[in-house]
């Protein structure tokens, strides 16, 4: 045994060793999450409503898919989330941790501020956000609205606006998550390349543009596909300000949130799967065309 | 401190704009927090003013809490399963992560995006596979039930991953000729010089097992296995919620993961000057 | 198969009220957490497990919220319940998932429960089998909040009697800053809560229209009287402007709060209403129109799951007929405060004239419950139909056209198989 692992060339025993380490997660992801993608891609070409056998009914459910105005729906009011809240929460986070890197006074206490959203649960803050929306004079946004003199909104009451007065605590929540990992990313810039930059006397915006955000290149890929899946994946914030329907008018229902009503209010999980089929296939396209995008340049 | 500083200090008094702005922002952001703090001292007459001062403070909410409910139970529940994820988690995913990052083998690629494809199943529809083999197994209404699911995530592998990008090769060439073996350069060199993503990762972790709910819920039955947020879901029924008890639980619950967060978030910012995180 | 004959002589014994030495069943019970309802189910299972020594009874309860996916992951894995308590517009879809059996007609004769119990409980009756009975209903009452309607210089105790009354009363009792914004409300609007209900099954009739046809199989309120009825209620607040949607957040938010003055709900609110400190409430019948009164009822019902088989089958068709009976409603009315399912035992006079559940105890003689085939579908198509009217500014008419084209789809859809 052990002769024939000398034999092997430099490749071929890190390829042995890769696969050592990668034996016990295999076989637990395979068991703990590939089965069941598995079991929901076949249940998706089923009727299936938790007892009994799942009768095999080829594409119809696909086929419902593409004829539910709903879904068409939701599958665009998802998009929407990400088109909005990923380039906003990203900006914003971004500003914040670029700023905050440089503060020294009161860092900790700073950083601890925006990280606090982030540790609260959905349900309780939820609740807290849907008193802010109310019109005055309970409300609080509409308060300082009146009070600038502008004209008081209707928020989670109107189709146009509930969708980013929902998104609005989301991104609230996750700034402190991508605050923390863009800091981790801002202070692991070598100090060289500043120094360099100092020397050459350039502006605060062309270190920047030139140093700081291409050497954010790996955190800046982790966080644009963490939080598109996870804008995508929209549930809490969704379901506990509307009630779980996510209305009015469906026009804040994302798809978990409709994947969640057919499968558990519906016990309709055939039609549930080939939803989260769906989903599946949008997060993993997005996924990878993103980070063919963000590929190290040659 | 340096550098950095010093190119700051060159914009000195936008320096105190920034840190007013930055420090206004940071009210504004715990306002929300805030509202639930003060509800949480309210009683029920005035939890609908939405004052942020409670006109007649009480502490009985919290009596009520401890007294009437197994909170302190749930809590340990909540900490046992939270912690025990972390540790499997900050151990496998870093090895798995490290793996990916600096392994060259055929099929790595495939590897990468397939626990990636992990994130991209939402939880709901995991639970019932999730509930049979937790039955088969003989897991349920178990502490391990709740949390073997958890023991390995995408999310992890993915941040390590690219952390351990970063590490220079040059020094693990160097591991390999001082003659140590791969699971000794992992563990020894390339551990070490990670810390910051560690600790980001350990914070996340516990954070997310915390405040789950759905699969905590599906995998018990009995009360004294009750997380937290399983625990305080019995304060929202189908007639009424009784909003300034979920505030209460959920401020009390708040307080172990900002200690958590205090504990780690010095090594992410700390750690970090020996290794650069590379493209 | 000796075990198989074991049982079968242990159910006979059973059946016999002779217990089985050595031999018992285990039944598990599932119900959402509610502090009196679960203290009301153990003192009921006290109780059962003397009378029946060969049985015992465990009891689990879950948080109200995911109950029904907490049941769904446990089907699959054939864990879960033997006898489930279920909100009865969920039977439709519990049927066609297969979870529960049918009670047998010869322990649990349809024609005794026809003559006992509300009528309202026939809809659990399919194909002349019951497969579910509730422990207790709920109906629906007019609250009103006695301090607004002194502040307004109304009589605290003369409730409004007729929809006319209740408007007028509303406008009194209103109450708005100099820029129009709502402070009191002087009644409450709000479609995710219980007026969905007092809609379609009091609403509706009241105004000369039908919700269903009368084998449930047709949407029938697309007429012009329905469509009288979806204006009458939206002009509460797009022309008398004594609501507003979302008005603080829901319905009985607003009314515990002390900021509305008319609030309709349903029995089951009596608590969280007793319990709010300074809010004096008073509660009344539905009011009539044109002369004619019309409820809505709901309940909580037990069912036996497929899953219990022989011996488990035989306690729980027991336990079922036991937190049925009299004497269960009577501890179940005072520790929950629910009505009872039987008509004897809601009718005493004690009952009838009770100061808060004597108006619902009234309102079940002339209730209705929906026919649900998907209530999460149908409580939706509800929200939208004013929401159309009230946020995309479409015609009472025309919305209610379009409701009734979803809703006739769902039903299509239902009965189809």
């Amino acid at each position: 045994m052990r002769g024939s692992y000398e034999r092997l060339t430099i490749a071929g025993k890190q390829a042995v060793w890769a696969w050592a380490f990668l034996a016990v997660p295999l076989v637990f992801y395979g068991v703990v999450r590939f089965y069941p993608t598995a079991q929901a891609f076949y249940l998706s070409f089923t009727s299936w409503n938790l007892l009994g056998e799942a009768r095999f009914i080829g594409v119809d459910n696909y086929v419902r898919l593409t004829q539910d105005p709903v879904f068409w729906k939701v599958a665009v009011n998802s998009f929407e989330y990400v088109a909005l809240g990923l380039p906003i929460s990203l900006v914003l986070s971004f500003v914040i941790a670029y700023y905050l890197d440089r503060v020294r006074f009161g860092h900790a206490l700073l950083r601890a501020l925006y990280f606090l959203p982030h540790l609260t649960t959905a349900a309780a803050m939820a609740w807290v956000w849907r008193w802010l929306y109310q019109p005055v004079p309970v409300g609080v946004f509409n308060g300082v609205l009146a009070d600038i003199g502008l004209p008081a909104q209707p928020f989670l009451r109107s189709t146009d606006q509930a969708l980013p007065a929902v998104l609005a605590p989301a991104i609230w929540a996750m700034l402190g998550f991508q605050v923390v990992i863009f800091l981790a990313g801002l202070k692991a810039i070598p100090r060289s390349y500043y120094e360099a930059a100092d020397i050459d006397g350039a502006g605060a915006w062309r270190v920047l543009r030139e140093i700081t955000l291409p050497l954010l290149r790996p955190t800046l890929v982790f966080l644009i596909v963490i939080s598109s899946i996870a804008f995508l994946r929209i549930f809490d914030y969704v379901y506990n300000m509307t009630n779980g329907d996510g209305g009015p008018l469906d026009s804040t229902k994302p798809l978990v949130l409709s994947i969640y009503q057919t499968a558990f209010g519906r016990f309709d999980m055939g039609y549930a799967s080939a939803q989260t089929v769906v989903l599946f296939f949008i997060l993993l396209a997005l996924t990878l065309l993103q980070m063919r995008l963000l590929r190290k340049p040659r | 401190m340096t550098i950095s500083l010093a190119w700051a200090d060159r914009v000195a008094p936008g320096r105190i704009v920034a840190w007013t702005v930055l420090f206004l922002g940071g009210v504004v952001m715990i306002l929300p927090f805030v509202y639930m703090l003060a509800t949480s001292f309210k009683d029920n007459s005035e939890v609908y003013d939405l004052s942020l001062l409670p006109r007649h403070p009480t502490l009985e909410n919290y009596v009520e809490l401890f007294e009437k409910t197994a909170f302190a139970r749930w809590f340990l529940s909540s900490l046992l399963t939270s912690t025990v994820t972390t540790i499997s988690v900050l151990f496998f995913d870093s090895l798995v992560g490290y793996t990916l990052a600096k392994f060259d083998f055929r099929g790595r690629g495939l590897v990468f995006v397939a626990i990636l494809s992990t994130l991209m199943i939402p939880t709901e529809m995991l639970v019932i596979p999730w509930y049979v083999m937790a039955k088969t197994m003989g897991w349920l209404d178990t502490y391990w039930g709740i949390v073997f699911p958890g023991l390995m995530t995408g999310f992890g592998t993915f941040l390590m991953r690219q952390f351990f990008d970063s590490v220079p090769d040059d020094l693990i060439a160097a591991a390999r000729l001082d003659g140590l073996n791969e699971f000794q350069i992992w563990w020894q060199v390339a551990m070490p010089l990670v810390t910051p993503a560690l600790s980001a990762l350990a914070i996340f972790v516990f954070l997310g097992n915390w405040t789950a709910f759905l699969w905590p819920l599906i995998a018990t039955s009995s009360k004294s296995l009750y997380t937290i947020p399983v625990g305080l879901a019995a304060f929202s029924g189908e007639y009424q919620t009784q909003w300034e008890m979920v505030m209460t639980g959920a401020s009390v619950a708040t307080l172990p993961v900002l200690f958590v967060f205090i504990l780690f978030q010095k090594y992410i910012v700390n750690g970090v000057m020996l290794a650069g995180l590379k493209g | 198969m000796i075990g198989r004959i074991m049982a079968l002589i242990g159910a006979a014994l059973l059946l016999a009220g002779a217990p089985a030495r050595g031999q018992t069943v285990e039944i598990d019970y599932w119900q959402y957490f509610f502090k009196e309802r679960v203290e009301a189910i153990d003192a009921l299972i006290k109780q059962f497990e003397a009378a029946n020594p060969g049985i015992k009874v465990k009891h689990t309860t879950f948080p109200y919220a995911d109950y029904q996916t907490k049941v769904a992951a446990a089907i699959p894995a054939g864990e879960g319940p033997d006898v489930v308590q279920l909100y009865y517009g969920w039977l439709a879809q519990y049927m066609k998932a297969g979870l529960l059996q049918p009670l047998p007609t010869d322990r649990v004769d349809p024609a005794a429960i026809d003559r006992d119990f509300f009528p309202i409980v026939r809809n659990m009756k399919i194909d002349g089998k019951y497969y579910a009975l509730p422990t207790a209903v709920r109906s629906l009452a007019l609250f009103w909040n006695k301090k607004l309607f002194q502040e307004a210089g109304l009589d605290p105790n003369k409730p409004p009697q007729t929809l006319e009354e209740l408007v007028e009363i509303a406008r009194k009792t209103a109450k708005r800053d100099g820029g129009g914004n709502l402070l009191v409300g002087g009644m409450t609007v709000d479609l995710g809560m219980q007026d969905q209900h007092w809609v379609r099954e009091v609403l509706f009739r009241q105004f000369g229209a039908r919700p269903y046809s009368d084998d449930n199989k047709t949407v029938a309120y697309n007429t012009e009287a329905g469509a009288k009825a979806v204006a009458w209620y939206d002009s509460l607040v797009s022309k008398e402007k004594v609501s507003q949607f979302g008005f603080m957040t829901d319905q009985p938010t607003a009314f515990r709060s002390g900021k509305a003055a008319l609030t309709i709900d349903g029995s089951f609110r009596l608590g969280a209403f007793d319990g709010q400190r300074g809010l004096e409430y008073g509660v009344t019948e539905l009011p009539s129109y044109g002369g004619k009164r019309f409820n809505f009822a709901s309940y909580w019902v037990n069912g036996v799951t497929s899953k219990a088989k022989d011996a488990k089958r035989d306690a729980a068709i027991k336990f079922l007929q036991f937190v049925t009976s009299a004497d269960a409603m009577e501890l179940w009315l005072q520790k929950v405060g629910e009505l009872p399912a039987r008509v004897a035992v809601a009718s005493k006079d004690a009952n009838q004239n009770h100061p808060k559940y004597g108006p619902f105890i009234r309102g079940l003689a002339y209730a209705n419950a929906t026919d649900f085939v998907d209530e999460l579908g149908q409580r939706k198509i509800m929200i939208d139909l004013f929401d159309r009217i009230n946020l995309k500014g479409v015609s009472p008419a025309e919305s209610l056209r379009i409701a009734a084209e979803e809703e006739q789809k769902l039903l299509d859809g239902h009965y189809k198989k």
